[in-house]
This record gives structure tokens, C-alpha cells and sequence, in this order.
């Protein structure tokens, strides 16, 4: 028996505060989701019980929380299909799981010349640490456009594409327009010119597919904090015949195999990516916002997720002078948007004194907001625990707030 | 002249006759309206507030140890916060402006706490004040 979307809300303890007297309505998800009491619980429990070093001691508590962390390892690998758990490599987020392939992977296969593609939909950090690679190592980097839908050009990337292109970085899901990105098509077309493909599932993993091995990533990054789980962990999955032949990306304890003054050899995978004591925590949180998400029949959560997003945008485009950006072929989760001769920090800030909260301003995603000419916006972007109800009070606060930005 | 003290509990006061927060937003707003347009030539990007979301632009100015600004911003809510600091800043005396806190904006009821929080708007503003007063204006030696 699948567990109940609705009601869901419930189990999530910070929904029930008050902000500036109000319900809280929290529709910041895409910037990070709240945390059932579940995760919350399994991380006060790691500390109470069998808090330890791991990989190392020989006493009980440092082999017990080893247990866990990788027990861990393996349920997040049989989340994203993963062939070998130590495909899965634990980092602090998303940034430093991209940081870590720019590095190694620039130091190891690119040479001047080559091409590394990103598209102009990524968010800074799936742009930034392969700008700064390609110009350590004399790379050349092309973006990808969008059209005036939002959408991916795919006939400007297959004109990209060439025996110089080592690795196309997209993401799956837009963090700032919400377009779903048809990866299937541009992972077998990167493929096809030899090059690989490290995908930023931040805003994905959680909402849409989520099959590494279908999708056929060489890489995948994502963060546990956008996706129930605690902050400051996250997923690097790399294919196994990639990760043997990059080179440490940082170096300590836990990823070597012996040191000496002449010469150190690397630990295996995973340990090979992981140095000093890791987030032990973290990766327990992480399994356990798994295991809630489970809980749930996916393909209901995901109708259910849908339905809300197109309540969304019909009650948004309802409103006269408001603009909603994109309106790409497939769209997920996220809703940004303008009112004409309103300022996007003013109507944010009015909304935070009704107690519902937005983000404001770019969205690290200045490549973007230069592409629609303008500075900024709102964005609204829901989780499973939101409901219409938190729609309905986005409009009347829409609403309020216009009747007194408005002159 | 008012001192910097009297003017922060002239403007909390001001505040604290209105009841709802929809009135001291109102009221915020209309303070920023009531401020005379800044000169467009003054919006320079040496003028420009870095560290704001939104542009806000400070013309600052020293005479007789004196300072003056005009200030503007594209959005409203931040127009009126400039507006405010416009009256409290405007024709005192460098040396006091060095040591300028905005702990009276916490009082007013619109937020909780602005002036703790080091990465905002208003601290940035603030601290392109001081520069500008370190930098620009005549402090007397004692």
C-alpha cells in the first residue's frame, strides 16, 4: 500500500511554523526542500547511537556507523540504477560534484583546442567550473542556446559537435525556467561524436527520471538538500571506466594506499574521490529521504506534481500583466514570472510579510536573464508537500502586493 | 540641525502610529515618492551600491565636513529604505556618520532583523557610505 500524497504536508514539522503571523507557504523548493521528520530523526539517531569514525577503527561503533554510511552508499545507488555502488561517489553538493569532473577530467583529457559544450539554460555552477578548466588548459567552451520557448537548440548542438567536443554538461531540469531537457536525444548525440556527458540532476532527481543506466550519463550530479535530505551532502555518479582514469580531484586521508617520500598510490573507488572523513551523516539522511520518497507511488506523485504545475501556470497567466517565462515543450516544478511596472525584489519582499516564500533576482543564471532582457524575477517552485491551497495563496498575495506596489 | 538619535526616533515613531503592515509598506513607498528625483547623470556605476538585488545608487557629497545624499533605486521598497536614510544622513557631520548604525530600522515593524544580518542591502549602502566618507571627506585630527 502506497502512502498518501495527500497529507503529506504532515509530515514535514517546519510547514506547521508561523512567519510574520501567517502559515507558512513555501514555494522556495528549487532552492532547497524542507525535511520529514523521518530524515530528521535517522540523523538525531546517527549521532545518539553509533556516532564514529568509519573506515578504520575496529571497535563496534566505528564498524556500525561504517554500516550505515554504506548501506547508505548502496540504497542511493539502487535509487539511480547504478551498476557498483562504488560508481557513487559522496561530495557536498552539486557545485563540488561538477568542481571535481572539471578538474580531473580537464587534467586528464583536455588539451588546447578542445571543445567542452554547456547549454545557456545551466545554472553558475554547471558553467563556471568548465569556464575556468577551459581556460587552465586552453579549452574552448560553446553554449548551447535556447529559443523563445525556453527549449534547447538541438540543431545548433549538432553543428557544435565535432571531434574536438570532450564533454557536453547539461542540466535535466532548468533550475530558473523549469524546462525539461531532452536528455535521451543529447546524450546520444554527444555519444555519437565521441564526447562524454555530465548531467546536473539538482532539479531532477527527485521529480522525473531518474535512471542513470537509461539515460546513459557518464556523469550525474546532484544535491541531497533539494530532495528532502540534509544539507551538505551529495552525489557524484560517474561511470566506472571514467572515474578509474581521472586523477584525484583532493588528496588526504581515507584515498590513499601508501605514501612514501617518492610515491603514493590511490585507494580504490570510492575512496579514491573521497578524502578526510566524509559527512558520515549525510548520506544516512540521504537514504532515508529516499526511503520516504519511495514510500510513495511514483508515477501518482509524479501526476500529482504535474497537475499542481499546470494549476500553476493557468492561475498565473490569469493575472492581467503578468508574464511567465518559458513555455517550453515539457516544463517541471518551477514558475517564474513578472508583473509589468513591479519591481521582482519589492513583490518578494511583500510576499515574505504574508508568509509565503519565493526567491527573487537571477537565480545564478545570468545567462539567462540576459537571454529574456531583464534583470530578475520570481520564482515559485513547488515540492510534494504543496498543494493548490499554497497556489491560491500565491495569487492573493499577487494580488495584495500589487494593490500597493501598483501607483 | 536634528542629531542622527533624534531623527532614528523621529522615524520610529512616525512608524509606530500605523497599525497594519500593509500601512507602514504603504507609508515606506510614500516616502520614497516624496524624494526629489535623482539627476540621471548621477547614476554612475562608481555611484552604483554594490551588493544590493536591486540598483540603488548613492550621490554622496562632502562641504565642510558635512555630507549630503541624494539617493534612488529601481525598486520601491528600497527607495523608500534610501528615502529614510536620505533624512538621517543628510547634513550631519562626517565624523558621526563613521560610526552610523541601522538598528532603528529594526523598530519600525516592516522586518525583524535587517540590521543583523551582514549580508543585505542595507549593510552594503551602509558600508558604501562610510567608504565614501573615510575616503572623501575631511575628518578633523583628535
Amino acid at each position: 500500500m502506497n502512502k498518501s500524497i495527500i497529507g503529506a504536508r504532515e509530515d514535514f514539522p517546519i510547514l506547521k511554523v508561523k512567519v510574520h503571523e501567517h502559515d507558512l507557504v513555501y514555494l522556495d523548493n528549487a532552492a532547497t526542500t524542507q525535511k520529514p521528520q523521518v530524515v530528521i530523526d535517522a540523523i538525531t539517531n546517527y549521532y545518539k547511537t553509533i556516532n564514529s569514525n568509519i573506515h578504520r577503527g575496529n571497535h563496534t561503533l566505528s564498524m556500525l556507523a561504517t554500516e550505515a554510511h554504506e548501506k547508505a552508499r548502496q540504497n542511493i545507488a539502487n535509487y539511480i540504477n547504478v551498476a557498483h555502488p562504488y560508481e557513487v561517489i559522496f561530495t557536498r553538493g552539486t557545485t563540488e560534484s561538477i568542481n571535481l569532473v572539471a578538474f580531473s577530467f580537464g587534467e586528464a583529457f583536455v588539451k588546447p583546442g578542445d571543445e567542452i559544450i554547456v547549454s545557456q539554460l545551466e545554472h553558475h555552477s554547471n558553467f563556471v567550473p568548465w569556464q575556468l578548466m577551459c581556460q587552465r588548459k586552453g579549452g574552448v567552451l560553446k553554449m548551447i542556446p535556447f529559443d523563445d520557448n525556453g527549449d534547447l537548440d538541438l540543431a545548433v548542438f549538432k553543428e557544435m559537435l565535432s571531434e574536438r567536443t570532450r564533454l557536453v554538461a547539461v542540466n535535466h531540469i532548468s533550475n530558473s525556467l523549469g524546462t525539461i531537457n531532452p536528455l535521451p536525444d543529447i546524450i546520444a548525440m554527444a555519444h555519437a561524436a565521441g564526447a562524454a556527458v555530465l548531467v546536473d540532476a539538482a532539479q531532477s532527481v527527485h521529480h522525473i527520471e531518474h535512471d542513470v543506466r537509461a539515460l546513459d550519463a557518464d556523469f550525474y550530479a546532484f544535491s541531497s538538500h533539494k530532495m528532502y535530505g540534509p544539507t551538505g551532502i551529495g552525489v557524484l555518479y560517474g561511470k566506472e571506466s571514467w572515474l578509474e582514469k581521472l586523477p584525484p580531484y583532493q588528496s588526504g586521508g581515507e584515498m590513499i594506499d601508501s605514501v612514501s617520500l617518492e610515491h603514493t598510490t590511490y585507494n580504490q573507488l570510492p575512496f579514491k574521490f573521497e578524502a578526510g572523513t566524509p559527512h558520515i551523516e549525510g548520506p544516512i539522511g540521504l537514504s532515508t529521504a529516499i526511503d520516504y520518497l519511495k514510500e510513495f507511488d511514483s508515477l501518482q506523485l509524479r501526476a500529482y506534481e504535474e497537475d499542481l504545475l499546470d494549476y500553476g501556470v493557468e492561475r498565473l497567466t490569469s493575472i492581467p500583466g503578468l508574464t511567465l517565462y518559458g513555455n517550453p515543450k515539457k516544463r517541471s516544478s518551477i514558475l517564474p514570472f513578472n508583473i509589468q511596472g513591479i519591481q521582482h525584489y519589492d513583490l518578494g519582499s511583500l510576499l515574505d510579510a504574508f508568509g509565503i516564500a519565493v526567491r527573487t533576482g537571477q537565480h545564478c543564471t545570468q545567462p539567462i536573464m540576459d537571454r529574456l532582457g531583464i534583470p530578475g524575477n520570481v520564482r515559485a517552485s513547488l515540492a510534494l508537500y504543496n498543494s493548490k491551497a499554497d497556489i491560491d495563496a500565491l495569487i492573493d498575495g499577487i494580488m495584495r502586493a500589487r494593490k500597493i506596489l501598483r501607483k | 540641525m536634528k542629531t542622527i538619535k533624534e531623527l532614528q526616533q523621529e522615524i520610529i515613531n512616525d512608524f509606530s502610529f500605523l497599525d497594519s503592515w500593509d500601512e507602514k509598506y504603504t507609508y515606506l513607498i510614500e516616502l520614497g515618492d516624496s524624494m526629489p528625483p535623482m539627476d540621471p547623470a548621477n547614476k554612475t556605476e562608481a555611484n552604483l551600491v554594490k551588493g544590493c538585488q536591486s540598483s540603488v545608487w548613492f550621490s554622496l557629497r562632502c562641504e565642510d565636513g558635512r555630507v549630503y545624499l541624494e539617493a534612488d533605486s529601481d525598486s520601491l521598497i528600497v527607495r523608500g529604505i534610501t528615502a529614510i536614510l536620505t533624512t538621517i544622513v543628510s547634513g550631519q557631520c562626517a565624523q558621526d556618520l563613521l560610526t552610523l548604525d541601522v538598528q532603528f530600522l529594526d523598530e519600525i515593524g516592516l522586518w525583524k532583523h535587517l540590521s543583523s544580518q551582514r549580508n543585505n542591502g542595507v549593510m552594503a549602502m551602509l558600508g558604501h557610505l562610510k567608504s565614501f566618507v573615510s575616503e572623501h571627506c575631511t575628518l578633523p585630527d583628535y
